[in-house]
């Protein structure tokens, strides 16, 4: 008796629970495959951040390495023209997130939520708002503010960020809405909560995290944009803008540090928003 | 009461309904009819004019810009497809906890502005940087090689700035498979791979299509890895239309070029949207 038991355990143990021999698929090639393409996706941050220690000859990236300097952290702001577009871009980015959140969160609430007539047309709408390449949305929006003679510049720019942010923010929080128990609704209008008391206690603090999110998505879009925002600018430059103009005579080192600041700030706000969904979404 | 129910949806789509009508359908109809101008900035301004000769014009002295960037694009969303769905299938079915988090390592190129990270490529890519550099020293490669401004270069960087809209829908459809019809599948005593091939992989094709709409569509419209990774002989016609736009200032013709896009795009989309919804490809967009 106890001597079949020893033969069976140690068999038991060796074998991992599914399908044996296929495990190193699982174990070892797909995992360290998934590794590889996350360092592959990441390998230009790495390039940027370490050239921004970069101690180069002249004030312009070199593909050579010369050794650790910290003079352009020191310098961020030393470049003619680069903190104004720096400026203009964190200006856009959080009007235009704001009001795009606002007005994108109401759409995707009437999206998640009701069956109308029209709803279809609206989600086709949307859906071709998200998948449009941006230079038709961008030479569109040139053609009108030619035809309509309008000045091209902040204005036009963060009109057209908040454009093409609505439906991010749209299709976000329609997907937490379309998740959310009706039942918590019904049981607060049934506790005698009138319909926008319902919403601001039950509703809207489920879909926070949703709305964070588009907010946070919204930013991004904003803050990164190049070809909707190269032809609605004008004469006036953002952070993309102004590093892809640089770039013919060669980018100096601080964009790389500005690009890294950005980047460690993206960082903190998606691992605030992560802890936040994990926390609200057990609630 | 029941009116005034039924009236709140539209109140809620009022904001965005108008804001979108004015930013993004009329601008498109405007687009159109700029496409039909004629005449120059020049010579008095551009005045409408039913002028379709403009797209004949367009069409005839771009169709290799215009060749070139349906290839590059369907080249781009092939390998994006193949790069991404191992990867996206591991995540969705053995991430487990780390799910998220993964997730999230996937999308953190989206926290650099595009164009920095296509001008790293041109220092990684560069004909003395790391990858070329190192592979010349130990003699792999002669001393004259070069990738930059070949259409390879430009396909990889296209490749690399798309492939997280390739992964997010493929992620969000192979997410969403139950777990427990594989389980099933080898119950019944079929392979892994014969698991994969008649289950995981079927329920996976809306994702696949979604995957490839979301890349192929704006991969063909892209201009910035051309222009900054490219070179004379690798123009898309988003370098095309950007020219005569804001360098030129041929609206006309470049509306034109534009519309033709458009049109593409609108008809590939309505394809897709009758056959499969327009669900899983919004759901994507949600989950970054």
């Amino acid at each position: 008796m106890s001597a079949t038991a020893t033969e069976i355990v140690p068999e038991v143990r060796e074998l991992p629970p599914v399908n044996p021999p296929h495990a190193r698929w699982t174990r070892f090639i797909l995992p360290g495959y998934t590794i590889l393409m996350i360092l592959y996706l990441a390998s230009p941050i790495f390039v940027m951040i370490l050239y921004g220690f970069n101690d180069i000859p002249g004030d312009r990236q070199t593909a050579k390495f010369w050794g650790f300097t910290l003079d352009w952290w020191k310098n961020v702001f030393n470049i003619p023209g680069l903190p104004e577009a720096f400026k203009n871009s964190l200006l856009i980015a959080p009007f235009s997130a704001a009001i795009a959140t606002t007005i994108g969160t109401l759409f995707g609430l009437a999206l998640g939520r009701y069956r109308f007539r029209g709803l279809r047309a609206v989600d086709f709408v949307i859906f071709l708002a998200i998948a449009v390449p941006e230079i038709v949305l961008g030479s569109s929006l040139l053609s009108m503010f030619v035809l309509g003679q309008v000045r091209l510049g902040f204005a036009t720019i963060l009109l057209s960020h908040i454009g093409f942010s609505i439906a991010f923010v749209a299709v976000t929080v329609r997907a937490r809405v379309q998740g959310l128990d009706r039942s918590l609704e019904e049981a607060a209008q049934d506790l005698f909560a009138t319909p926008i008391v319902g919403f601001y206690k039950v509703t809207l603090p489920l879909i926070a995290p949703a709305i964070l999110a588009g907010f946070l998505l919204a930013f991004v879009l904003s803050l990164d944009d190049f070809v909707i925002t190269n032809f609605v600018a004008g004469q006036t430059n953002t952070f993309p803008l102004w590093v892809f103009g640089a770039q013919r005579i060669g980018i100096p080192p601080q964009v790389n540090v500005m690009g890294t600041i950005l980047f460690g700030a993206a960082i903190v706000a998606a691992l605030v928003n992560v802890f936040g969904q994990r926390r609200r979404g057990r609630a | 009461m029941g009116t005034r129910r039924r009236l709140v949806p539209y109140y809620l789509l009022s904001p965005g309904g108008v804001y979108l009508l004015i930013f993004f359908l009329i601008p498109l109809g405007l687009m159109v009819y700029t496409s039909l101008q004629s005449g120059g900035l020049l010579s008095g301004g551009f005045t409408f004019s039913w002028e379709f000769q403009n797209y004949a014009d367009v069409l005839g002295s771009y169709q290799t810009q215009f060749i070139r960037s349906i290839v590059y694009s369907l080249i781009v969303t092939f390998v994006a497809l193949l790069l991404s769905y191992p990867m996206t299938y591991w995540i969705a079915f053995y991430g487990g906890r780390w799910k998220s988090s993964l997730l999230l390592l996937l999308l953190m190129p989206f926290f650099v502005s595009f164009v920095i990270r296509t001008i790293q490529w041109k220092f990684i890519l560069g004909d003395n940087g790391p990858v070329l550099g190192l592979l010349k020293t130990i003699g792999l490669l002669p001393e004259g090689f070069g990738v930059l401004s070949t259409p390879f270069a430009v396909v990889a960087g296209i490749t690399y700035n798309y492939l997280p809209f390739t992964a997010l829908p493929l992620y969000v459809a192979l997410e969403r498979i139950d777990k427990r019809l594989v389980e099933a599948a080898k119950d019944l005593y079929s392979s892994r791979w014969q698991a994969f091939r008649k289950v995981v992989w079927p329920l996976s094709l809306p994702g696949v299509f979604a995957a490839f709409l979301l890349t192929f569509v704006p991969a063909t419209g892209d201009y910035v890895n051309a222009s900054l990774l490219g070179g004379p002989g690798t123009t898309m016609i988003g370098n095309i239309i950007q020219d005569k736009f804001l360098t030129e200032n041929a609206y006309p013709q470049a509306a034109a070029l534009s519309v033709i896009l458009m049109v593409a795009m609108v008809i590939l989309a309505t394809i897709y949207a009758r056959i499969l919804g327009t669900e899983e490809a919004t759901r994507a967009a949600a989950a970054a």
